[in-house]
């Protein structure tokens, strides 16, 4: 478990297991057949559609919409898969509000544009039931490619060079494949172990061995991987979590929000996760407000997000925000923690200090501070990429802490290839780094057929 | 308030909404149902001779479907009425008796006897109806006993029997057309010449409405096979809006009445009609669809209408477009328009764009300063329509008329002179003139 309190306030089983079934139910219930065909028939089917442009995978929208309408689901699905064999977890996940659901042009007269994010879970949900995959490999290149890492870029990339021929090996340091598909995002929006059947689908196209428990750095080094694959392609994630530098982080109660998410995930009982009354969640992206909703939802009384920016600022999209509103978390802006107070090791609660912005646009503090109880003291304010992993090794050139890549996401190493959060200009998005796993997939298939390798 | 009350060949209702003969008009609980819910008037579902026709016991209608299942089109293989002849006739009398106002006609077929149409006219005439319509329009089932459509499709029988009904009744006749022949001008002729009071159009299209890709089967389908069924709706209003304003153009029947119908849904239809000629509709399908209600709207929507546009009869408005359906040889060929898109308006989803780009003209950009825009190009534009037809948005594209300066397109002067097609130095016969 995360932390053992001694705290009288954290506990186990706040609520009722039936309650628990009903808050960590799925979001959105999935659509059915007559609420996807009316919604289909509201499609345009744009010339050069804004959607497709805005989808950072190029998914035909208008194709794959209209053959929801016209009743082929089935090539719907492939027409989704063709550029992002997670489609079915990226319409679940996806900021669509702001990518594609964004660029809608019903949005400019209605101010509703097509729900496309359920559309296309619509569409690659009734597939992934039939048990099929919609791609044939092609035939074996004898070319062998390792990717570290079995989240979303990395499972990407391995899907395309095996459709493409080529032997792919994964090395996943869990033992469980999916990344922060799997461990990462909030419950809610992954029901019924989906993450998992996602990685079953994607590796049912064959020519993909998973080798789970292997972290790199541990018995695992890119020097010998780059000495016996073609290639190699770096799927890291960010497995370091940002500090708050503050004094008494380390005691019971200060918890990065990541690994409670993951605990929370990985749970075969929520009852047994024990949560506070009074949480503080300190960040603004979409995992502050991950961590704060299932807070709430494990029955904690009193969830505060802060942020030391505005609302404006806050990574997490405005939708995000407001489904954290709507399930009774407060959203404080305006404020950094300046100072942990505990008692007998645990955390009481926190002092902000509030913040504004100076005449050059700088975040200065006003003097001005307050303090919020907390049981809880959720760290969310990012992530980082661990180096110890590649320092035995030449390792590729980092900028800005992340692995530094050209447009074809290959590194300054000759044959290897990065993508996903640990490359510089991740943005933390599935679909980003299903993205940066094909892009990277189709450069590393040119470079294996230019017989460089 | 507009007078929205109806004279159609002496033949009074309330309003000019009739339902027409079809299933909602089938017997008296549906009929008193009409009236209750403020229809003007109903052609009772046709009568024919004992014993009674029987229908069949698995699907009669069909259907096609647009967008959230609007239904856009619908047919049917029902036959006339599967009941005997006296409990209409009875049925008939006493809702009549009940509701004497509205107006009773009563659809009739028979075979093409004399004695036959002769012998069901008095029957009828007892009721109290207020006229008989010829059924010599229904395309399915009965047209291959040589009834309905076979009938419509023969203008010497349509004559013919026309003739033996107008001797055997003072009530007034009006005979239904089928819209399933070549041109429309030859039965009504035909009808006319017969004696008859009035036509009524257009009657139902010969149609399949779809195979079920499974089963191999058609749709409507009785035990996986299927006849053609007659199509109906909203889809056929186009069909029948031509055929009605081919009758009030053609000379030899201009002054002969029309009931019109065919996909007529909304007043705003009804006022289309209207505007062709037709003294009163009727209307089946809109009520097959939504229920009796739809009379309300019908009503008061036609009520506004004339009441805005300071009409306070249907003949103030009756015939005021059939003078501008002309032959295409009398149109205005220096009439030049332009498409315009007003770009408050524009939702930039660029159907227009790669609808002219594929399939016309190329004629609209996609771009201004980089960013995504769509215009119309003047030189290229021929002011075809595509577009503004296509556009999700109402009232976003409209074709604007040039009045001076050149079409950039042509390179000609603008004029405003009429100028049509018989005059035209490229048609060979412009002399002939």
């Amino acid at each position: 478990m995360t932390s053992s309190s001694t705290a009288t306030e954290i506990s186990t089983h706040r609520l009722e297991a039936h309650e628990y079934q009903q808050n960590f139910a799925d979001l959105h219930p999935p659509l059915n057949a007559h609420q996807a065909s009316v919604e289909a028939s509201r499609c345009y089917f744009c010339y050069d559609a804004p959607c497709m442009t805005a989808c950072p995978t190029s998914i035909d929208i208008p194709l794959f919409i209209r053959q929801i309408m016209t009743g082929n689901t089935t090539g719907a699905a492939r027409t989704i898969f063709a550029e992002n064999i997670m489609g079915g977890m990226c319409a679940r996940v996806c900021p669509t509000e702001t990518l594609c659901e964004e660029a809608c042009v019903r949005n400019s007269c209605e101010e509703k544009p097509v729900t496309i994010g359920f559309l296309q879970r619509f569409a690659t949900d009734a597939y992934m039931e039939t048990a099929q995959h919609p791609f044939k490999r092609a035939p074996e290149t004898g070319k062998t490619v390792a990717v570290v890492g079995g989240g979303p870029a990395g499972m990407s990339c391995a899907h395309r060079l095996a459709a493409l021929g080529h032997s792919v090996t994964v090395f996943e340091a869990r033992e469980k494949s999916g990344g922060l598909n799997e461990f990462g995002i909030a419950s809610y929006k992954s029901t019924e172990n989906f993450a998992a059947r996602e990685i079953d689908f994607i590796l049912s196209i064959g020519g993909i061995e998973v080798k789970n428990g292997q972290a790199l750095g541990d018995g695992l080094e890119l020097d010998a991987l780059r000495q016996n694959y073609d290639a190699v392609f770096l799927a890291l994630g960010q497995g370091g979590s940002n500090n708050l530098g503050l004094d008494g982080e380390d005691v019971d109660g200060v918890i990065n929000a990541i690994d409670y998410i993951a605990d929370l995930r990985q749970t075969p009982d929520l009852g047994a996760l024990p949560v506070g009354r009074r949480i503080v969640v300190i960040g603004g992206g979409m995992t502050a407000i991950d961590i704060a909703v299932q807070t709430k939802l494990l029955g904690a009384d009193d969830v505060v997000i802060a942020y030391r920016r505005g609302q404006q600022q806050m990574n997490a999209s405005r939708y995000e925000q407001e489904l954290a509103q709507t399930r009774g978390v407060k959203i404080v802006h305006w404020a950094k923690p300046v100072e942990l107070n505990s008692a007998s090791g645990n955390v009481q609660a926190v002092r902000f200090e509030r913040t504004s912005l100076d005449e050059g646009g700088k975040l200065v503090g006003t003097g001005e501070t307050f303090e919020l109880a907390a049981d809880m003291v959720f760290k969310a304010i990012g992530q980082v990429l661990l180096t110890e992993p590649i320092a035995n090794s030449a390792g590729p050139e980092l900028t800005r802490g992340r692995i530094m890549v050209n447009d074809e996401r290959k590194t300054s190493l000759n044959n290897v290839w990065a993508g996903g959060d640990c490359i510089d200009g991740g943005e933390d998005l599935t679909v980003v780094a299903v993205e940066d796993g094909k892009i990277a997939a189709t450069s590393i298939d040119l470079y294996l057929k230019s017989n460089a390798a | 308030m507009a007078d929205l009350r109806s004279n159609f060949l002496g033949i009074k209702s309330p309003n000019p909404f009739w339902l027409a003969s079809a299933p909602p008009t089938d017997r008296e609980t549906n009929v008193v149902r009409a009236f209750k819910a403020g229809w003007g008037g109903v052609v009772w579902k046709t009568l024919g001779e004992d014993p009674h026709v029987v229908n069949v016991n698995g699907p009669r209608y069909g259907a096609i479907h647009g967008v959230d299942r609007q239904l856009i089109g619908f047919n049917n293989i029902e036959l006339i009425s599967d009941r005997p002849l006296d409990v209409n006739l009875r049925e008939i009398k006493k809702v009549k008796r009940e509701w004497p106002d509205r107006a009773m006609v009563v659809s009739l077929m028979v075979p093409v006897s004399e004695e036959s149409w002769k012998t069901i006219i008095p029957l009828v005439e007892e009721t109290g109806a207020d006229g008989i319509e010829l059924n010599f329009g229904c395309p399915h089932g009965m047209s291959e006993r040589g009834m309905g459509s076979a009938i419509g499709q023969d203008p010497e029988y349509i004559e013919n029997i026309a003739r033996w009904c107008k001797q055997a009744t003072r009530m007034p006749v009006i005979v239904k057309l089928t819209p399933n022949i070549t041109d429309i001008r030859n039965p009504a002729r035909a009808a006319q010449t017969g004696g008859a009071d009035a036509v009524s159009l257009i009657n139902t299209v010969n149609s399949i409405m779809g195979i079920d890709l499974d089963s191999m089967a058609p749709n409507p389908s009785t035990d996986g096979k299927g006849s053609h069924g007659g199509y109906c709706g909203p889809a056929v209003k186009p069909i029948a809006l031509n055929m009605v304003a081919e009758i009030a153009r053609d000379p030899e029947t201009a002054s002969l009445p029309v009931s019109a119908i065919g996909g007529i849904s909304t007043w705003r239809d009804a006022a289309e009609f209207i505007t062709l000629g037709a003294g009163n509709v009727q209307v089946c399908t809109a009520a097959m669809v939504y229920g009796f209600k739809i009379i309300e709207e019908m009503v008061d929507g036609l009520e506004t209408w004339m009441d805005e546009k300071g009409y306070s009869t249907l003949e103030d408005f009756r015939g005021a477009a059939v003078g501008n359906i002309v032959d295409w040889k009398y149109l205005n060929m220096n009439y030049v328009v332009k498409a315009r898109i007003d770009q408050d308006k524009c939702i930039k989803c660029g159907r227009c764009h790669i609808v002219c780009e594929d399939t016309s003209h190329q004629a609209i950009s996609t771009e201004k300063d980089g960013e995504r825009y769509f215009d119309i190009k003047d030189e290229e534009c021929v002011g075809c329509n595509l577009c503004a037809s296509i556009c999700p948005v109402e009232g976003c594209i409209e074709m604007v008329q040039m009045t001076e300066g050149d079409d950039p397109r042509t390179g000609k002067p603008i004029s405003m002179d009429y100028a049509n097609w018989t005059t035209h130095p490229n048609n060979p016969s412009a002399a002939a003139e």
